[in-house]
């Protein structure tokens, strides 16, 4: 049975881990290598890093963290932040990625994720959407894609928006609530929801996890594949095998091997 | 014991790097003396004691750059085929093993492995395509890969990312399958010829020690 996967994600900046408050007032949490050895070794299902500087700086990814992460680590990487091009896609994963994510890049030209997943495949093509509800009080509930960490608005439906790339070949969605990203008040359940609901692939749900309780509650109600957090993990609320007993003992289908990563490891 | 070498076959599928970190290290950890080369070099491939062909994208695109490295089959033929040598293909590169591949267009297979590799499609149509996670492996038959390694809905998850799935012709080549909303071939084997569609140098436990298992293999 296909289990549900806990993705810590790694917000990186000038080659080290930080944690945006609404993409803002950035805290120091480490190298970003050596944090995803321990995530490894603690039985993440998944890791992401995501360059949040690199498409409002114009910066390049950080090819060389990925590679030594690769190099470490026997488990999925996803990496995003940036990505523009084919190229970008190429070079990420010949570092060791094992998907990009693609955000602004596919909201200018959704063709970028046709052209990208014909390359490489569609396993390997994750599109980012930041979405942030713009629907008022007792209207039926609308969001909009945002760009650049969240600040820049594309008049783009979301849920319109997923189904497209979807078509193109994305083969999995990262929904971040921006209005709920850093507040640690739990996911956008409905924005997950609609959008799981609207597409065949995965979806990942992002923003805004506070407690573990929260990331129940993006699987059975958000309908999500697998659930994304930060925080409650890079400041030790919580380890990776509580998250996954908690949500097991939610009824969710978890993944419990244990420590990972060594041959040696007594079976 | 005089030093193996295991050729990892690159023909522009991907990183490998990851991959033969991984097998250097299930080496390592075993106390193998093995040599583990990533390469495109035909002689490299023909002289080496055991094989891993890798492939991560679209069939048809795997099969076109195998086919655009010259002398590459005819090299891998040799080694499976001729010599009889332990041989692993892994994601597409296991699907390669079939008669043809239906993804988009269809493509002929290696034929090693006869059966067609087609779309997943999963009983409860809320199941997602692709299947991309980690699942356990119900085993339909013993095999030294898998030896030592806990299987079943209780045993260790292997991580998978498919769409589609090579069916095999013949029941004994079937190895293991995973459960999603039906049976998905997970491993097939015949003789020296392995392949599994789950990526064990994504598979953290379960995959070093298949790795280890493939590294000490005696077909």
């Amino acid at each position: 049975m296909l289990k549900t996967r806990i993705i810590p994600c790694l917000d990186v900046k000038d080659g080290r881990v930080v944690k945006g408050v609404r993409f803002e007032g950035l805290r120091d949490a480490g190298d970003p290598v050596e944090a995803a050895k321990v995530y490894d070794a603690a039985g993440a299902d998944e890791l992401c890093f995501l360059d949040i500087t690199a498409s409002r700086e114009a910066r390049g990814t950080l090819l060389d963290i990925v590679s030594r992460t690769a190099e470490a680590c026997f488990m999925p990487l996803t990496v995003g932040g940036g990505v523009r091009t084919v190229e970008d896609v190429r070079a990420l994963l010949l570092a060791g990625a094992d998907k990009v994510a693609v955000n602004t890049a596919a909201v200018k030209d959704p063709d970028l994720v046709a052209r990208a997943a014909e390359k490489f495949g569609a396993q390997c093509i994750v599109v980012a959407i930041d979405a942030k509800r713009v629907s008022g009080a007792g209207e039926p509930a609308r969001w909009e894609i945002f760009t650049h960490g969240g600040r820049d608005s594309t008049g783009i439906d979301a849920v319109a928006f997923a189904r497209l790339v979807a078509e193109k070949g994305a083969g999995e969605l990262l929904v971040t609530s921006m209005d709920k990203d850093g507040t640690r008040s739990g996911y956008d359940l409905a924005l997950t929801r609609a959008i799981s609901d609207a597409v065949s692939v995965p979806v990942i749900a992002s923003g805004g996890v506070g407690g573990l309780d929260d990331l129940v509650a993006g699987v059975a109600e958000g309908g999500a594949s697998a659930v994304l957090a930060a925080s409650i993990f890079h400041f030790g609320q919580a380890t990776i095998a509580e998250a996954k007993a908690h949500m097991a003992a939610a009824g969710l289908a978890m993944r419990l091997d244990g420590p990972a990563s060594s041959a040696r490891t007594p079976l | 014991m005089s030093t193996e070498t295991v050729a990892i076959i690159d023909y522009g599928s991907g990183n490998l790097h990851s991959a033969a970190k991984a097998f250097e290290r299930a080496a390592r950890e075993s106390g193998r003396d093995t040599r583990i080369c990533l390469t495109s070099d035909p002689d490299v491939v023909a002289a080496a004691d055991r094989l891993v062909l890798p492939g991560v994208g679209a069939y048809a695109d795997c099969r076109r750059g195998l086919d655009a490295v010259p002398g590459m089959v005819e090299a891998m033929i040799q080694v499976a085929q001729v010599a009889g040598r332990p041989f692993l293909g892994i994601c597409v590169g296991m699907q390669l093993l079939a008669s043809r591949g239906l993804e988009y267009e269809t493509t002929p297979g290696l034929g090693w492995i006869p059966g067609d590799v087609a779309p997943i499609q999963p009983s409860d149509p809320a199941l997602k395509i692709p299947h991309m996670g980690w699942n356990t492996l119900r085993v339909a038959r013993d095999h030294a890969l898998l030896a030592g390694i806990p299987t079943g809905a209780d045993g260790l998850h292997a991580y998978f990312v498919h769409s589609f799935a090579l069916a095999a012709e013949r029941p004994e080549d079937l190895v293991a399958q995973a459960e999603y909303g039906g049976s998905v071939t997970a491993m097939v084997a015949r003789g020296n010829i392995a392949g599994t569609q789950f990526h064990p140098e994504k598979s953290q436990r379960l995959g070093l020690a298949l790795i280890a298992n493939f590294l000490n293999w005696r077909p």
